[in-house]
């Protein structure tokens, strides 16, 4: 289970979420909606552990671990995984040897071949990590990372945008692998927090609760479609007049 | 070592140059260094040389204990040739002395690729010949296995005096390993190397240096190389241990159609070592082509990382490449990419970047659980993993053992 009390993250001097409360329990897949800027790639950077993002007030507690103080790497190492949404170019390194990286041992060339076919990057692995790679492609190899890497946690930032047709289908299919949407619903182990801008990924992932943010704070909560459907026929300016209304308790 | 045609004519050349400052890099006090050493017993057994050789030796990339996947093996010692032999036919491996005596023909080669009067380290091989290599690949055969060449420095204070010949006759294809060490850790030495390449047409030959010197040598590599028609010469240079101080720029000139230079280097230098290391490139035939790549590391050092290329003839195309990392403050690295041309229709180009680790690029590897550690040490195996076209997959992994074996010390 992720538990998320009070919650207040700071850039600098500047504190950009304030008071995110958000529980996933352990198999769960939610969706965080919002307009550009409102905070939510912040929030999936502040869970990651990004030091960049700096927790000035609440927790984080994962498994029954307070992790709100553990470094990024460490809370990698207890299976917390993010696809980001531009990563960036790591020149020299390889992608076979990123996801062989990701395997942490469990796994040979072998394991890292299937995984490429599986990601229809088979002719990626000798590719420098996301050096020229389309917006499909870098989708596809975050993707890839973390199949290999096996996350309780995964953190999916916007992973639809840029993406063709085609290769969203792709993207849904690996996205369902790596939540375990396969297993019966007690059987599921991996927990999702999903971005979405859009709200597409949504005709390929199912999800169970839904949040919309706005001005880095969570204005409301519930069945994903039904907030989607609230987001396309109001906007997110809707969104914003609700969450103001509630703050001023009228 | 024998006479040769003209050789007055190059001793009074090199008398004039004697005292002639290099255009780049510290200026060396030659007297400050021996002029002699005692001549080293010759061993028709490369295995016979003393164990401590040996070991210093394969750390430059020289394998004497099982020689079969060598195609021919030359040792220096000082300025003593104390093995040379060969494996089957087609290729030649003999101290550049003995050559000189057996083909009245070589003298034609002699300071053709390098100009004797280049600088003071050149007229004193020259004025204090030593010996140095003959390789030579003759027409039409290919080499399965590299010869190898060990340039070793065992007398402390000596100034080394090396004059090597590379023949690439027609057709034919030669790997070459030279990997240059000292018996010392400390002490110190001058090696001054004169290497001259010829690619004859439609002959593909790849030299990768090696270089394992101490903190306390100064090295001076001079260094040219003739392409002819559809030749291909491929250098791979890699110095990742301590050197006091490595000034070279080695010069190839395209002169046959669709001639092709690639030069890639691997450069670390640590606290103390200064190194100005370039390549240069004259396309003087039309559709030669080439390609500089270099990498530079300073844990400490200065490097100065030059790059040349002249486009002097039509269609032809050039991409100099390089890129810098500075992991320690206090050192520096300064890259100096020239492009030159004057004719419509050539195609060159540069890209240069100096800087640290970025911080973004650690973030992201240690999000896929790696440490910090980790992931530095990933970012930096990649930055020196130089991909090289047209390497034989034996050579390509004799490189990366190199690199690989020395990323403790850089890290």
């Amino acid at each position: 289970m992720l538990k998320i009390k009070q919650l207040a993250v700071a850039v600098g001097d500047k504190e950009i979420l304030h008071d995110i409360n958000m529980t996933i329990g352990t198999g769960e897949t939610h969706v965080l909606f919002g307009p550009n800027g409102s905070g939510k790639t912040t929030l999936l950077t502040a869970l990651m552990g990004f030091p960049k993002y700096r927790i000035v007030r609440g927790s984080i507690t994962f498994q029954g671990k307070d992790i709100t103080g553990l470094p990024l790497d460490e809370r990698a190492r207890l299976g917390i995984g993010m696809s980001f949404q531009r990563p960036p170019v790591v020149r020299g390194v390889k992608m076979s040897d990123m996801v062989a990286a990701c395997l942490k041992g469990r796994g040979d060339a072998e394991t890292v071949a299937k995984l490429a076919k599986r990601t229809d990057l088979e002719d990626f692995l000798d590719r420098e990590i996301n050096y020229g790679f389309s917006g499909g492609e870098i989708k596809r190899s975050e993707m890839m990372q973390l199949l290999a890497q096996k996350p309780k946690l995964a953190l999916l930032d916007e992973p639809e945008s840029g993406v063709d047709l085609e290769n969203i289908v792709l993207i849904g299919e690996l996205i369902n692998e790596l939540l375990e949407k396969h297993c019966p619903i007690p059987d599921r182990k991996c927990m999702g927090l999903i971005i979405t801008h859009t709200g597409h990924i949504l005709d390929y992932v199912n999800a169970r609760t839904g949040y919309v943010m706005c001005d880095g704070r969570i204005s409301c909560q519930g069945d994903p479609h039904e907030i989607l459907q609230t987001i396309k026929e109001g906007g997110y300016g809707s969104c914003v007049n609700c969450l103001a209304r509630r703050h001023l308790n009228v | 070592m024998s006479e040769i045609k003209s050789s007055e004519s190059y001793r009074k050349k090199a008398k004039a140059a004697a005292a002639k400052a290099a255009a780049f890099g510290e200026d060396i006090d030659l007297s400050t260094y021996l002029t002699s050493a005692e001549e080293q017993p010759y061993q028709s057994d490369p295995e016979q040389l003393p164990a401590q050789a040996r070991e210093h030796m394969l750390e430059a990339g020289v394998v004497l204990d099982d020689t079969s996947q060598r195609s021919g093996t030359y040792i220096q010692m000082d300025n003593t040739p104390v093995h040379s032999s060969i494996r089957g036919d087609g290729v030649e491996v003999i101290p550049i002395s003995q050559a000189l005596k057996k083909y009245d023909w070589l003298s034609d080669y002699w300071w053709r690729a390098v100009a004797v009067d280049t600088d003071k380290y050149t007229a004193n091989v020259e004025l204090n010949r030593g010996d140095g290599y003959f390789i030579r690949a003759l027409a039409g055969h290919k080499t399965i296995f590299p010869v190898q060449a060990c340039l070793y420095l065992a007398k402390a204070r000596l100034a080394q005096n090396v004059h090597n010949i590379v023949i690439a006759e027609e057709g034919s294809e030669l790997d070459i390993i030279t990997g240059c060490t000292t018996a010392s850790r400390e002490d110190p030495g001058l090696h001054m190397g004169v290497s001259e390449f010829y690619i004859k047409r439609g002959a593909r030959v790849t030299f990768t240096m090696i270089h394992s010197w101490n903190p306390a040598v100064a090295v001076r590599p001079r260094t040219g190389i003739i392409v002819e028609e559809d030749g291909l010469f491929l250098s791979n240079y890699v110095l990742m241990k301590p050197i006091h101080s490595l000034q070279m720029y080695p010069s190839a000139r395209c002169v046959g159609e669709n001639a092709t230079v690639r030069y890639n280097s691997i450069l670390v230098a640590g606290k103390g070592s200064s190194l100005d290391v370039g390549s240069r490139v004259f396309l003087e035939a039309k559709g030669a082509k080439t390609e500089i790549i270099s990498r530079a590391i300073t844990t400490g050092g200065d490097i100065i990382a030059r790059g040349f290329i002249d486009g002097g003839a039509p269609e032809v195309k050039g991409h100099l490449e390089c890129r810098g990392l500075i992991l320690n403050n206090g050192g520096m690295i300064h890259a100096i990419p020239e492009l030159k041309g004057n004719l419509a229709g050539i195609d060159l180009s540069h890209e240069a970047a100096v800087g640290k680790i970025a911080e973004e690029e650690v973030e992201y590897l240690m999000a896929r659980g790696l440490t910090r550690t980790e992931a530095t040490a990933t970012i930096v195996r990649g930055f020196l993993r130089v991909d090289i076209q047209g390497l034989p997959p034996t050579l390509g992994a004799e490189i990366d053992r190199t690199v690989e074996a020395s990323e403790k010390e850089v890290m």
